[in-house]
């Protein structure tokens, strides 16, 4: 594991650049359902969102184990990384899977923020958790793919330049697993907007800009498509243990500041003659979330030492996630409990991440799909869907 | 220009001070490069880049202000060192100790915060002055280069004072004297591959009983908040003119 003193100095990095975004910076533009541009610049200049990227294309060439404290901080510090936590991680299908002449031509531009590729396409209306049968195809014709259907809650798209897209090459009654057929294209936005896709934002209860998306007869080169045709369900599937570690963080960040929010207010807040953090029903939920916030911490960790080090890590990754995004949603509730009716007050911010960190047990992957994951790929039983 | 910057790792100042034992507890509390040490480094990190030279930041205390030392560092200084001790010396005593290491090199330039956000005593610096021979000047809000002297602006509190100082000079920083910068990702990294020497106190030929202050600290604690609760009785005129004259004592004190 990376020593401590190193991953405090990247904290403390992260805090710095935090610290100009306050409470209010978030709370503001949640009201407006803006995006957090000024935030994304900061965190961009300073390089932090190309810390995966490997030195050689331009980036700091670090683990996951740092790049998962670097989310967590920010959501340790209120703030909360959706916006920009993609262009950290979206690249590592073009790192781990395309070619050597798409590396050199995009990667670099990303490490120095010039490109950003922080939008991922997978979920569709019709289709959902079940991804391999989604709808979305790309029919060859030439140099090109013709790509028609549609996506939903595909976040950020309006705020990207490039997306990675999954969709079906061969149709499904002509592979021998449904996992095949399926191919992975970079769509570059800037060009396809009003040629063949249109981006639709959807409000949702938290500020998040995500989006729909139709396709007619988009056109995509060829040169665009990552790897092998019909293997791309393969190529998304290894990036998602990253993906689950750095999400886990998230939540881990956010239940550590659920905490110290509740813990600061039951010891201020006098009632009945005395603060209501003396009070055993008050105090019993916010140290059962901190438990359990900090044993999920301890699983991140160990998910993440073996992302680094190379070895399997899928359980680890997934058993991360489902403990974090409970515990930071627990901490969540007893942070709201505890602060009474002020809870709801939007000045308190409590509401405010009460509703952000909620995302957690549904996206990017929903509890249920994790707990099915364990019960058949780590304790063998049989396949339930 | 050869650069010498003094920084110390404070609390940082979101955390609450909780007093255990007689002394403030540093359980799970996190630390920072001290806020007033930012724009010292700032500063000289400026200097370096305009007019060339080298910067090096020297911090007196525990294990744990390494990583100050690497946040300033990482800001751009080029080399730190860091006098290992336990932390409890006092201004007396920090102050002969980074004189003694400041000895050691010649500096044209000296900067320190203009305090610390813990000790809060302003003292460090113009200490450490005073024990080199050279001119100090304390809370600056500008400082340029001209020639071998330096131009300073000072606060005085309504109005500014501007000094011309012949160099070498120590300067502390005030909030205010520049907008010190993030450390970017790629210059926390770098700083990981920096120097840092580390030094004990007889490294530099320092007796650590003739350090120790003269004073000692008999009690620590949180003072109580004092809440003064008043009823006013009375005629609703009677308490009207009460609380307005209340309100005006409070707001012109006599
Ligand atoms: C704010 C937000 C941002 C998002 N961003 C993106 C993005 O950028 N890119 C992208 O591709 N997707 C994105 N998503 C989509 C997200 O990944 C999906 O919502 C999620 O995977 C669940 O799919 P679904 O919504 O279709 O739910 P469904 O698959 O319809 O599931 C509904 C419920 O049924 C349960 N369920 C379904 N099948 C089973 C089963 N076999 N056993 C037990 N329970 C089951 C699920 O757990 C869930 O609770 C985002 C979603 C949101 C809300």
């Amino acid at each position: 594991m990376a020593d401590q003193m190193w991953l405090e100095e990247l904290r403390s990095g992260v805090r710095r650049i935090c610290n100009s975004f306050p409470d209010s910076y978030w709370r503001e533009l949640d009201a407006k359902r803006e995006y957090p541009q000024a935030f994304v610049e900061a965190l961009t200049k300073a390089g932090y969102l190309a810390a995966l990227i490997p030195e050689e294309y331009g980036g700091s060439g670090l683990g996951v184990t740092e790049a998962s404290v670097i989310l967590e901080e920010i959501h340790r510090c209120g703030g909360n990384a959706a916006a920009c936590h993609a262009q950290m991680y979206t690249m590592g299908v073009i790192l781990r899977h395309g070619s050597e002449e798409q590396k050199r031509r995009y990667l670099p531009e990303i490490a120095k923020g010039n490109i950003r590729l922080q939008a991922f396409g997978v979920t569709e209306p019709t289709t959902g958790s079940d991804t391999t049968q989604l709808k979305t195809t790309a029919v060859r014709r030439g140099d090109r793919y013709v790509v028609n259907g549609q996506k939903v809650f595909i976040s950020r798209a309006q705020y990207s330049d490039l997306m990675v897209l999954l969709v079906r090459t061969t149709p499904l009654a002509e592979v021998r697993k449904r996992t095949e057929g399926l191919s992975v294209l970079i769509v570059d936005l800037r060009e396809a907007v009003g040629k063949g896709l249109t981006i639709r934002p959807i409000r949702t209860m938290i500020n998040h800009a995500t989006t729909e998306l139709f396709f007619e007869n988009l056109e995509v080169p060829v040169e665009n498509r990552i790897g092998e045709e019909g293997q791309g369900f393969r190529y998304i599937l290894d990036g998602m243990n990253a993906e689950r570690i750095l999400i886990a963080a998230e939540c881990i960040g956010d239940g550590r500041w659920f905490v110290e929010r509740a813990t600061r207010y039951a010891k201020e807040r006098v009632v009945f003659g005395r603060p209501i953090g003396q009070n055993q029903g008050v105090q019993f939920p916010i140290a059962r979330a901190h438990v359990h916030v900090e044993a999920a911490d301890l699983m991140r960790f160990r998910a993440a030492a073996l992302y680094d080090a190379g070895k399997p890590c899928a359980a680890e990754a997934n058993m991360a996630k489902l403990l974090a995004a409970d515990a930071s949603w627990e901490a969540a509730n007893a942070a709201l409990q505890t602060h009474g009716g002020f809870g709801f007050a939007e000045e308190f911010d409590i509401e405010r991440k009460f509703r952000e960190t909620r995302l957690y047990q549904v996206a990017p992957i929903s509890t249920n799909l994790i707990l099915s994951y364990v019960a058949e790929h780590v304790l063998g039983m049989p396949r339930s869907y | 220009m050869n650069i010498l910057v003094f920084v110390k790792q404070t609390f940082d100042t979101e955390e609450t001070v909780v007093v255990q034992g007689g002394r403030v507890s540093e359980d799970n509390v996190r630390f920072v490069l001290n806020p007033y040490d930012e724009y010292a480094v700032e500063q000289a990190v400026q200097v370096k880049e305009e007019f060339g030279g080298e910067v090096t930041v020297v911090a007196v205390g525990q294990e744990r202000m390494e990583q100050a030392l690497r946040t300033a560092l990482a800001m751009g200084a080029d080399k730190a060192a860091l006098v290992e001790d336990d932390g409890s010396l006092d201004e007396y005593g920090v102050a002969k100790v980074l004189a003694a290491f400041a000895r050691r090199g010649t500096y044209d330039l000296l900067f320190a915060g203009q305090a610390t956000v813990d000790g809060a005593s302003a003292q460090t610096g113009p200490r450490v002055a005073e024990e080199l021979g050279v001119p100090v000047v304390a809370a600056i809000l500008r400082f340029t280069l001209e020639g071998d002297r330096a131009v300073v602006e000072r606060d005085m509190e309504g109005y500014s004072e501007r000094l011309s100082v012949p160099l070498p000079a120590l300067f502390t920083a005030q909030q205010g004297l520049n907008e010190p910068r993030y450390p970017t990702l790629p210059n926390v990294m770098k700083a990981k591959k920096k120097p840092l020497e580390r030094l004990t106190l007889e490294d530099l030929g320092l007796a650590r009983e003739r350090l120790l202050g003269r004073t000692a600290t008999v009690e620590c604690f949180v003072a109580p908040k004092t809440r003064q609760r008043r009823m006013l009785q009375g005629s609703p005129e009677a308490q009207a003119q009460a609380l307005a004259d209340e309100l005006r004592r409070f707001v012109l004190p006599d």
